[in-house]
């Protein structure tokens, strides 16, 4: 459905070298499904979405959508992103203020080559509104719209298009946060139902675990992987990602060798040697980095079994937070510390001793820079 | 010329556009009843500086329009036969109906002019562009009369270059253009109006959320559709204001109407009330009328003007992230917008320069020619540079435009404060006396404070000294404009804790309000330093000999017939005003002025 091949977009700058905002960006949407660009500030998602609609024109690269190429470096090809018939959400929503609700909305056919009647264009316009619950305002001021009710107009005003793609940037993040969890929920329903391919740019991890049937993850300006939410969330492939996609533990290791029989690699650890899985080349004595998530850091007062491979370790609970729907410990492992999410059943005091066990496959070693450079 | 320029002479009241973290208490003073004491005296001597300034003059301009001409064989008498003869003679019909055609002639080819070529600088790609706002900036600085004759020497039937040009083209003695008329007037005044309008505009589409135009075009609307039913409309205020400051300017336009309109009996409320004034027997009484007459419609437009703005903050979008400018690519027509940038610079700047600086090399005025190309010669800057008063004008004008700017500058920072930070009783008061001047034309003004100094003596009148009260008074506006958007910007916190750490309130003021004030005060500083330079209206009724101003000084060599003097004296001082905005940009890029 949308196909985007090593996109490079920069910006000129007036003084100084361009900033180069997406680079070698490649990535595949198929049709009906929710690809999502995902990264902290300034990684250059807008960017990335903006080429794709056009307000940016790429230096390189090639998109293709539909069969039908909307822009190509090589071969010279710029279609003006009022010809693209992409429908867009604006983080800021751009609803005009001197129109009303379904002047807004019907912008979008009002402005087309051939126009449809008057009477059609009302049915189409009224539907969206209803698909999107704003029918009984349709004679408002856009101006006298709450942000969640502005939010929607933006999103009827996409829809009423029936766009090949939808783009959306950041639409949620102007919201407070009930409000958000919500929409959150409304977006992905008229999604599903509309079944459009979708592009959404956020920064919050959350969202786009939510929302996404794909994440793309950025980082200044490339993507760092591509993937499923489980995939990105329990197989991240650098640091980065582990890192901004919810909290970890990284412990730093050195690799010992690959354990045929529990086809994982043993690595030595300030918290003991561990058994890890990874989606990497490792070699033994590579410097690697092992992340687990503290939820997957299972405890217990009592000696674990160690039946099938695991990793069995003790420490001592320093530290404690009791947040309602689970306990967060911290546990010393020699000088190591360690960070465990528990039920609240375990009330094992401060000073302590606890059993700590980790299942390997929750446990994914990751090359460190240097190393992987090395390797490859 | 009406002074022009950045200072967006929009609505009068400044406590509106400096609003949020504003007002509060002044920093308590406790005891010590001497510096009580020293707080009331500066507060009231300001007020009663600004009042004196501001209310008494239009308070004698009243008084005067109700009178008898006053001569020696009869005193001075009340009546209302100005007024009668003001409203009920044929003539005023036709007077109104010439102003308010000339006016919103001038004011909608200046905005359609500057509001197209906002656009272009600001939403597209074509070239020359950081070269273009640099010249758009440039006629603001040349004095309104020296625009006015270039242009005569341009286009009159008689001597000017088109004519000549396109006569010798076509062999023929038919007039083409004639800049003595209603279109003339209109022309050059719209023309001369056009960077002011090509400025508020470019601010409107700076603050205007580029989104909702890209939002537009993922909708599939063309380039066309977007300007007209969304650029255009949500530019709709700002486009209205726009036109009512330019409309008040040009209904108070003086060197166009009395240059191009009068000598072909085309005559506006200006050039009628200078007429008054100069008949023999100079009739004040009915050029007060006028004068009052005019005064209401200014105040009818700035206080429209004031309406519309205020209306405009609806419109206002709030966005989470910085906007980014998105320039949208015109293709092959950036060729054409880039030949339009250069044509209005041809207009505007180039054409009345050369033609000023051609004249400027002459013997006798000519037109230019082969021949005429044979008699090039310095003679007439040096014969300025030998003309009587041309020493004593450069004199006073750096005397009075640094004098004033000074003396504006600091009463108005007294007064801004006054408004913005304290609770004082009838600060709003204050705030409006200090911003009244805007709605005075400069003729009204001259002939108001002429009135006011002639009737109470005091030998104010017939020295410099009128002229500094004039151009105090006119410039005040402005200078409230640029400390009120400084003052807008400083945190009370700062003088509270100064306040907190002992010091006085003028200790707090000196140490830490001025210094932080400086930025503004300086560009301030040099845009009054500017626009003084150029004052040509209220002067003419104010000076005497001796103290002639540049402005008068070009205004006499023109009624003496002295073109080429005139253009020589008219190219050095744009030239002298060109290095003084190009010095103090350096030193404001060195003390961290963005704009002066
Ligand atoms: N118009 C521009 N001119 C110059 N640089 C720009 C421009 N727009 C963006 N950039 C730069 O390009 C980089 C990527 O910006 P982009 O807006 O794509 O980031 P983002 O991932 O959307 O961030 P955010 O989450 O803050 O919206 C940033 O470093 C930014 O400063
Ligand atoms: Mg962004």
């Amino acid at each position: 459905m949308l196909t985007v091949r090593a996109l490079y977009t920069e910006y000129a700058t007036p003084r100084g070298p361009a900033v180069k905002a997406a680079q070698d960006v490649t990535f595949e949407v198929p049709s009906g499904k929710f690809f999502t660009l995902l990264g902290p500030s300034g990684c250059g998602k807008t960017t990335t979405l903006r080429s794709i609609a056009g307000l940016e024109r790429p230096v390189g690269g090639d998109i293709v959508v539909n069969g039908k190429v909307v822009y190509s470096s090589e071969r010279k090809i710029f279609i003006p992103p009022n010809r693209r018939n992409f429908g867009m959400v604006f983080q800021s929503y751009a609803i005009w203020p001197h129109m009303t609700v379904f002047a807004n909305a019907a912008f979008p056919l009002e402005v087309r080559k051939n126009k449809l009647p008057k009477n059609e264009i009302r049915e189409k316009v009224m539907r969206v509104l209803t698909a999107v619950g704003l029918e009984q305002y349709a004679e408002r001021d856009a101006t006298k719209l709450s942000g969640g009710q502005q939010q929607r107009l933006a999103l009827a005003r996409a829809l009423v298009m029936e766009p090949e793609l939808l783009l959306l940037d950041e639409p949620l993040s102007n919201l407070d946060a009930k409000l958000r969890d919500r929409m959150r929920f409304e977006l992905k329903r008229i999604q599903r139902e509309l079944g459009l391919t979708t592009i959404y740019v956020t920064h919050d991890q959350g969202e786009a675990l939510a929302l996404s049937h794909e994440i793309a993850v950025m980082n200044e300006g490339r993507i760092v992987q591509v993937g499923s939410p489980r995939t990105i969330y329990e197989h991240p492939r650098t640091k980065f990602v582990a890192d901004f996609i919810g909290t970890t533990n990284f412990i730093d290791g050195i690799v010992l060798g690959h354990e045929e029989a529990a086809q994982r690699w043993r690595v030595r650890t300030p918290a003991g040697d561990m058994l890890v899985q990874t989606d990497s080349a490792l070699t033994p004595n590579m410097r690697v980095t092992v992340s687990i998530r503290p939820e997957d850091v299972e405890l217990s007062e009592t000696a674990g079994d160690a039946s099938g491979p695991q990793n069995l370790t003790s420490g001592l609970v320093d530290q404690k937070v009791f947040l309602g729907d689970f306990v967060d410990f911290q546990v010393k492992i020699g000088d190591f510390i360690l960070l465990s999410r528990a039920h609240p059943s375990l009330r094992t005091p401060i000073g302590e001793k606890i059993h700590v066990r980790m299942n390997p496959d929750k446990c994914v070693a990751i090359p460190d820079d240097g190393a992987a450079r090395a390797a490859a | 010329m009406q002074a022009g320029g950045q200072a967006p002479a929009s609505d009068a009241r400044v406590a509106e556009a400096a609003s949020g973290p504003g007002a509060g208490m002044p920093p308590r003073l406790q005891g010590d009843a001497p510096r009580v004491d020293a707080q009331w005296a500066i507060l009231g001597s300001v007020v009663a500086v600004t009042a004196w300034l501001a209310l008494v003059p239009l308070g004698f301009l009243v008084w005067q329009s109700f009178l008898t001409p006053h001569s020696a064989r009869a005193p001075a008498r009340f009546t209302l036969k100005n007024y009668i003869e003001a409203y009920t003679s044929v003539e005023t019909l036709l007077l109104f109906f010439n102003s308010l055609q000339f006016a919103i002639g001038a004011a909608v080819l200046a905005l359609v002019v500057g509001t197209a070529l906002a656009w272009v600088n600001e939403r597209t790609n074509t070239p020359l562009k950081p070269l273009f706002y640099a010249l758009s900036i440039i006629p603001l600085i040349i004095p309104g009369i020296l625009f006015v004759v270039s242009w005569i020497m341009l286009a009159s039937p008689k001597i000017g270059i088109i004519n000549l040009v396109l006569q010798s083209l076509f062999s023929t003695d038919h007039v083409f253009v004639d800049i003595y008329s209603m279109s003339g007037m209109i022309w050059v005044d719209g023309l001369h109006y056009a960077p002011i309008a090509f400025l508020l505009m470019t601010a409107a589409f700076r603050s205007m959320d580029p989104s909702l135009e890209e939002s537009a075009m993922m909708c599939g609307a063309s380039m066309a559709q977007i300007a007209r039913r969304i650029t255009l409309k949500l530019a709709w205020p700002a486009i209205a204001a726009s036109f009512l400051i330019l409309f008040v300017r040009s209904i108070e336009s003086f060197e166009v109407p009395a240059l191009l309109g009068l000598p072909v009996g085309l005559r506006v409320f200006t050039s009628s009330i200078y007429d008054a004034i100069h008949a023999y027997p100079s009739n004040i009484g009915l050029a007060s009328a006028y004068a009052i007459t005019l005064l209401v419609i200014t105040m009818a437009g700035v206080t429209l003007q004031s309406r519309v703005t205020g209306q405009g903050h609806r419109y206002s979008t709030v966005t989470g992230k910085g906007f980014r400018p998105r320039r949208i690519d015109l293709g092959r027509w950036k060729y054409l917008t880039a030949g339009l940038f250069l044509l209005y610079a041809t207009l505007v700047v180039i054409l009345p320069f050369c033609v000023l600086v051609w004249s400027s090399l002459q013997k006798y005025y000519a037109a230019p020619s082969m021949a005429a190309l044979q008699t090039l010669s310095f003679d007439a800057y040096r014969t300025i540079l030998n003309y009587p008063s041309a020493g004593t004008a450069v004199w006073n004008s750096v005397v009075l435009s640094l004098g004033s700017a000074t003396a504006v500058m600091a009463l108005t920072a007294v007064i801004c404060w006054i408004v913005l930070r304290t609770k004082i009783p009838g600060r709003a008061l204050l705030d409006n006396m200090a911003s009244a001047p805007l709605v005075m034309p400069g003729l009204v003004m001259g002939l108001a404070i002429m009135i006011c100094y002639l009737t109470i003596g005091g030998g104010v009148y017939g020295t410099i000294w009128i002229l500094f009260i004039a151009y105090v008074t006119r410039f005040m506006p402005y200078g409230m404009r640029y400390n009120a958007a400084s003052m807008a910007q400083l945190h009370r916190e700062l003088e509270e804790s100064a306040a907190m750490a002992g010091a006085t309130w003028f200790t707090a003021f000196r140490r830490i309000v001025l210094p932080l004030l400086k930025p503004g005060l300086i560009a301030g500083w040099i845009y009054i330093v500017i626009v003084s330079v150029r004052e040509l209206s209220s002067s003419i009724l104010l000076y005497s000999p001796g103290t002639e101003v540049v402005s008068i000084v070009i205004w006499e060599l023109w009624q003496n017939g002295q073109y080429v003097e005139l253009s020589a004296f008219g190219v050095m001082l744009i030239g002298a005003l060109f290095v003084f905005v190009m010095v103090a940009q350096l030193l404001g890029k060195r003390f961290g002025i963005k704009e002066a």
